[in-house]
């Protein structure tokens, strides 16, 4: 348990979720919380169920068993590919969305996240001709359109070239530091050790473990000198995986 | 809801070229489709049913005997016939839709028949004629089959009459042998004989004779009847159907061939241009990827079914009521019933969105679910458009019961019946149910979706 989770109050919990696909087991029992604040990654193999989770997380997915409770607020959510449309403008596809969220004053929040997102100068611009980052930018603003408590993102740095990572994880930190919690699923495990309070290992539908990098680190022992990443290795490799 | 459709209408709006070739693209295919309907079909199928009692089959036509038959015979190498016994039993036929029409030849056609040859002044012969009009195109061909038919059997007839007739005005005004039945052959003196007997019977008579006046007056009108008779042969040519043909419609539509082709590309153009719509822009919403985002609490599953529905059912019926309202100031329908029309083209706009909707809801992308409505209904318009007659009545029952779970045939029967007139709510009620099922199915397929 790091220390944000220690003494923020929990937004989100997840209890016991699962998910199957006529025999396939997607999901199986996966329970945690999210506090007020914290960055949690969600890391594994592929096909572990890390976007499934997120998917169920927020409410675009029904689970076969368990429950999702958020604790007051909104969850904005960030899918793996930028879910807008090609053929309107930034500026139009905020203003659709904030208007769908029920956003109190929607050009204000439009203004703010244009200012936000750094892309008033292409608020005009229809984002089917917006390069991969900027369309990202503008999915990651989509979903912070309703000041959610609690930010979902899969895979939000996948299409990203270095600096505008960079940017990206610099904003989602300060949205954390405002009392945002952030759980974001990536294939990145460097992302995870830099960015993340906690790490929520997953693999074949299952929680592995729930702690901050380090723990995981100390968990698998061995070499001191390993990085983190040769540590997740070795302990989806302890586990059979 | 209506930012959604806002949000849709504004994407169209910037696909000039898809919304061009949406509209263009429908409008030609129904048109061809209307105009192809109207090319020559293959023989129908009529029942037939001769009520004359073979004894009574043959009539006296000048000298000779005919068998009136012969002139069924004819009928025959145009058509497909299944003979029946009863009149009863015709109608049954065509009332089912196993024939598209039926001639019922009564038993008293031959006697009036011979009436009418022997100039007695008794009633014309009528046969009767039953139609199935479900498909105009086909009543159309099956009623000029059968009438051609019997107009070349009056042609003949009348011939025949015209030429015993100026036989018999012959010998009246020229005198000759006519053949009577019992009596035998006949010596006619004539009109002109007669004219000059009486003429040299007056030569022979005083001047001053009484009777030379009288036989005047006989003289002339022997002279004005045998000039006037003459005359009266163009006036004989004149009797060409000595046979009535009596129609009447059992089943189907009372709509002309223009209507019909006309009601056919206007629930075509709704068909495409509802089903593409609808199953298009739903599939765009995943092909975006903001499918999972929409339903993650900002609107729910059956919000957008009926959002799309509504799109596509909005274009239809604003492309429709416009067509219909060019073509039937075209082909002069009835616009004092265009309340009804309008009724009919919201209805079925709906119906056709919801099936567009439901074939959208499992299609992953735009040109896969473009396809998808594109191999669905086109079989179907076909399979709605196939008459009764046309296939064998098993093969017919299936197409009906598979063309009644499609919106095409009820939008046929409705428009039919709103423009022509005949039962409305019927179709109208089809259409609202297939309309709720294909809502459903809809619905029931988002849950995959994710």
């Amino acid at each position: 348990m790091t220390d944000v989770a220690a003494t923020a109050p929990v937004a989100l919990t997840a209890d016991g979720v699962s998910k199957a696909y006529g025999d396939r087991r997607a999901l199986q029992g996966v329970s945690f919380s999210a506090h007020r604040g914290e960055r949690i990654a969600i890391i594994g193999p592929n096909g572990a169920g890390k976007t499934t989770l997120l998917q169920i997380l927020a409410g675009s997915l029904t689970p076969s068993g368990g429950s999702v409770s958020l604790v007051g607020g909104e969850i904005g959510w960030v899918p793996q590919q930028p879910a807008l449309y090609s053929k309107l403008s930034v500026a139009e596809n905020l203003r659709l969305f904030a208007r769908l969220e029920r956003c109190p004053d929607v050009e204000a929040t439009v203004e703010r996240m244009l200012d936000q997102t750094g892309l008033r100068d292409r608020a005009r611009d229809e984002t089917g001709s917006l390069s991969g980052g900027n369309r990202q930018r503008v999915n990651v603003a989509i979903g912070l359109l309703a000041e959610p408590s609690v930010l979902l993102l899969d895979e939000p740095t996948s299409s990203l070239d270095p600096r505008q990572r960079e940017r990206l994880w610099t904003f989602v930190s300060g949205l954390a530091e405002g009392g945002t919690a952030v759980v974001y699923a990536t294939h990145n495990v460097a992302e995870a050790e830099r960015f993340a309070d906690r790490v929520l290992v997953l693999a074949d539908g299952e929680l592995l473990f729930s702690g901050s990098p380090r723990e995981l680190e100390r968990t698998v022992g061995g070499d001191a000198q390993a990085d983190f990443e040769s540590a997740f290795v070795s302990f989806l490799h302890e586990r059979g995986h | 809801m209506r930012w959604l459709l806002l949000k849709d209408l504004q994407i169209l709006r910037r696909s000039p070229l898809l919304v061009g070739v949406l509209v263009g693209y429908s409008v030609l295919v129904s048109l061809v489709a209307g105009l192809a309907l109207s090319s020559g079909p293959s023989k129908p199928t009529v029942a037939f049913a001769n009520l004359v009692p073979p004894e009574k089959s043959r009539v006296a036509l000048g000298g000779r005997q005919v068998d009136a038959t012969k002139y069924a015979d004819k009928l025959f190498a145009k058509v497909i016939p299944i003979r029946v016994k009863t009149r009863a039993q015709a109608i049954a036929k065509v009332r089912s839709g196993e024939a598209l029409g039926a001639l019922v030849v009564p038993a008293d056609v031959t006697e009036k028949l011979q009436g009418t040859l022997g100039l007695s002044g008794a009633g014309r012969p009528t046969v009767e004629v039953y139609f199935n009009a479900d498909n105009p195109l086909k009543r159309q061909f099956v009623q000029d089959t059968i009438t051609s038919t019997l107009a070349e059997a009056n042609q003949a007839i009348s011939a025949e009459v015209l030429r015993e007739s100026a036989r018999y005005l012959n010998v009246i005004v020229a005198g000759g042998k006519v053949a009577l039945p019992i009596i035998g052959s006949v010596d006619i003196l004539g009109l002109r004989n007669a004219q000059t007997i009486v003429d040299a019977a007056r030569a022979g008579l005083p001047a001053d004779a009484p009777e030379r006046a009288a036989l005047a007056q006989v003289s002339r009108f022997a002279r004005l009847a045998a000039d006037n008779l003459d005359l009266s042969k163009p006036i004989l040519a004149s009797i060409s159907s000595p046979v009535r043909v009596k129609e009447t419609i059992v089943a189907g539509s009372k709509s002309s061939l223009s209507a019909f082709a006309a009601e056919a590309a206007v629930i075509g153009s709704m068909m495409f241009v509802a089903l593409l719509l609808a199953a298009g822009m739903l599939a765009l919403e995943r092909e975006e990827n903001a499918f999972g985002r929409l339903i993650g609490g900002l609107v729910s599953r059956t919000e957008l079914v009926a959002e799309k529905v509504v799109l596509a059912a909005l274009a239809a019926f604003a492309l429709t009521t416009v067509m219909l309202g060019i073509l039937g100031a075209l082909i002069g329908l009835d616009f004092g019933r265009s309340p009804l029309w309008l009724m009919v083209l919201a209805v079925g706009s709906v119906a056709f969105g919801a099936m567009g909707v439901a074939i959208g809801g499992a299609a992953r992308e735009v040109r896969s679910a473009s396809l998808a409505a594109f191999v669905v209904s086109l079989p179907v318009a076909a399979l709605s458009l196939v008459p009764s007659g046309a296939v064998a009545s098993g093969v017919y029952d299936v197409i009906h019961v598979i063309s009644a779970a499609f919106p095409f045939r009820p939008g046929m029967r409705a428009l039919d019946a709103a423009i022509s007139g005949g039962d409305l709510l019927v179709p109208l009620l089809h259409l609202a149910a297939l309309a709720l099922v294909f809502s459903a199915l809809a619905r029931l397929s988002l849950r995959r979706f994710a």
